[in-house]
């Protein structure tokens, strides 16, 4: 019988959740890397027992960490398994330096500070890991301050993809609340070439080339927040989903507006129809149905829980506009968790299962498409994101 | 030999238990100190000191002899009871947030 692996990354660790395809009874490991910050965790679509990592602390910075064996043991890329002459770890994973290179490193300089100066750019961390579609070696980390990187060796070097910062409207991008990341990156099955990333507070960017040269597709988007609402840059996006089937269909999840693109994000319109509220931070689709979407919907940018302190999650089945509250099993009184960008996934079983973690450490799984849900864990630290591998 | 005790975190990335011998060349100051612990434990490299800078992380502390050294310029030369090994270099993260 096939099974579901989750991988949490959580504010003081990792921990890997395993079932088999009932989803009912769920084994819990760890914590991975107790006491540092994992943002994300994520596994290779080419080869699920290829995992990788990434850890991050305030005190010592970044590492990235891989697995070989879907989760039991981790190493830095390059590190333990390949021992140095005095037969010590040799990884140096964690090197994320900006291109200042002449030739495609200009003139990447500075972005937009708080204060409305200009800054320059400071490597903080890995917000995201996307691994290849096809070589386990192959992935892509988005950064904060915002850059997109690449690594072709299993993570143990990074090169960044300067393209997107050398777009031209990098010293309009700014900070938003939670720093000024790349959190979203999404690989076209269907066109290798082809990539969308977003980033906070610049907007969604989409290459065609593999990454040399990048766009912004920000058309359609209304931000009130900003001097001029429609600007080509400066959204605050905060998350982009899209079925593999259908990769010219994109939904997003702004920081207001619940958006969706029909044109590989040439152009949006917004779909929030019915919804209480449409400020949130998750949106995915569903592994079969190309037109069913989940949101969370939170009650506002300055109070960063559900409204009514009802925890409901919104499924559309209508590609958005109208939406209908999930709510059994879910807790309807006096929850006030926040769900943040990376803390949704969906399995590829039948039907669909459907996940999430909230910052008051529950992980909450659906294994009918969200009709009904029931905690897996109740108690991790505060969850940053949720991934979910389907295993043969 | 040159002791440095790591922080527990730092102990685990590197794998080592308890303190750290090194054998620094030439004069013990927290650049070579830093510079043999990092050729040793590369995966070290960048959660002391920045990658490219080379400075010390905003949040990391080298206490020598029960005085605090994070301030000093990285070549001035540390304590002689650092450098003889009778004491050890403490790196640690800072008392900060929760």
């Amino acid at each position: 019988m096939s099974g579901v692996r989750i991988l949490i990354g959580t504010r003081k660790g990792g921990f890997v959740l395993t079932a088999d395809g009932k989803r009912k009874r769920w084994e819990v490991s760890g914590p991975h890397f107790a006491g540092w910050e994992i943002y994300h965790m994520k596994g290779s679509p080419a080869d699920p027992s290829r995992l990788y990592a990434s850890q991050t602390s305030g005190w010592f910075g970044q590492v990235i960490q891989r697995s070989s064996d879907g989760g039991k043991t981790w190493e830095p890329p390059g590190g333990p398994l390949e021992k140095g002459p005095e037969g010590f770890p040799k990884g140096e994973s964690n090197k994320f330096v900006y291109d200042t290179s002449p030739g495609t490193g200009q003139p990447l300089t500075t972005h937009q500070w708080y204060d409305g100066t200009q800054h320059p750019w400071e490597f903080k961390r890995v917000w995201h890991l996307e691994p290849s579609l096809t070589d386990p070696d192959t992935l892509y980390a988005g950064v904060e301050d915002a850059a997109l990187f690449q690594s072709v060796d299993g993570g143990k070097t990074w090169q960044e993809l300067a393209g997107l910062r050398g777009h031209g409207s990098g010293p309009q991008w700014a900070p938003g609340a939670g720093g000024m990341c790349l959190h979203t990156i999404l690989l076209d099955p269907g066109n290798p070439k082809r990539m969308f990333i977003a980033i906070s507070s610049a907007g969604a960017f989409r290459t065609d080339d593999a990454g040399n040269t990048w766009k912004p597709i920000n058309r359609g988007l209304h931000s009130q927040y900003i001097p001029d609402p429609t600007a080509e840059v400066g959204h605050c996006v905060h998350r982009i989903a899209m079925h593999g089937s259908h990769p010219n269909v994109l939904f997003m999840q702004k920081h207001w507006d619940v958006l969706r693109s029909d044109d590989a994000g040439d152009s949006w319109h917004e779909v929030s129809g019915n919804l209480p509220t449409d400020f949130g931070f998750v949106i995915d689709v569903h592994a079969h149905e190309p037109e069913t979407v989940y949101v969370v919907p939170i009650k506002s940018d300055s109070e960063h829980y559900p409204p009514d302190g009802k925890l409901r999650v919104y499924r559309s089945r209508t590609g958005g506009n109208q939406w209908e509250p999930l709510t059994k099993g879910l807790p309807q009184r006096d929850c006030y968790v926040n769900v943040l960008r990376d803390a949704m996934a969906v399995d590829t079983l039948d039907p669909c299962g459907v996940y999430f973690g909230t910052t008051g450490g529950q992980v909450y799984g659906s294994a009918d498409a969200g009709d009904s849900w029931a905690p897996i864990v109740r108690d991790l630290p505060a969850v940053l994101s949720v991934e979910v591998q389907t295993l043969p | 030999m040159i002791r440095v005790l790591l922080p527990a975190h730092l102990k685990t990335l590197a794998q080592v238990n308890g303190e750290v011998e090194l054998e620094v060349h030439g004069p013990v100051t927290q650049r070579s100190v830093l510079d043999a612990l990092e050729g040793r434990y590369r995966v070290l490299r960048g959660t002391i000191r920045d990658h490219v800078t080379l400075g010390r992380r905003p949040l990391v502390r080298f206490f020598a002899c029960s005085e605090d050294w994070s301030h000093e310029p990285p070549d001035t030369p540390l304590p002689p009871a650092i450098a003889t090994g009778q004491e050890p270099l403490l790196i640690l993260g800072a008392i900060a947030g929760g």
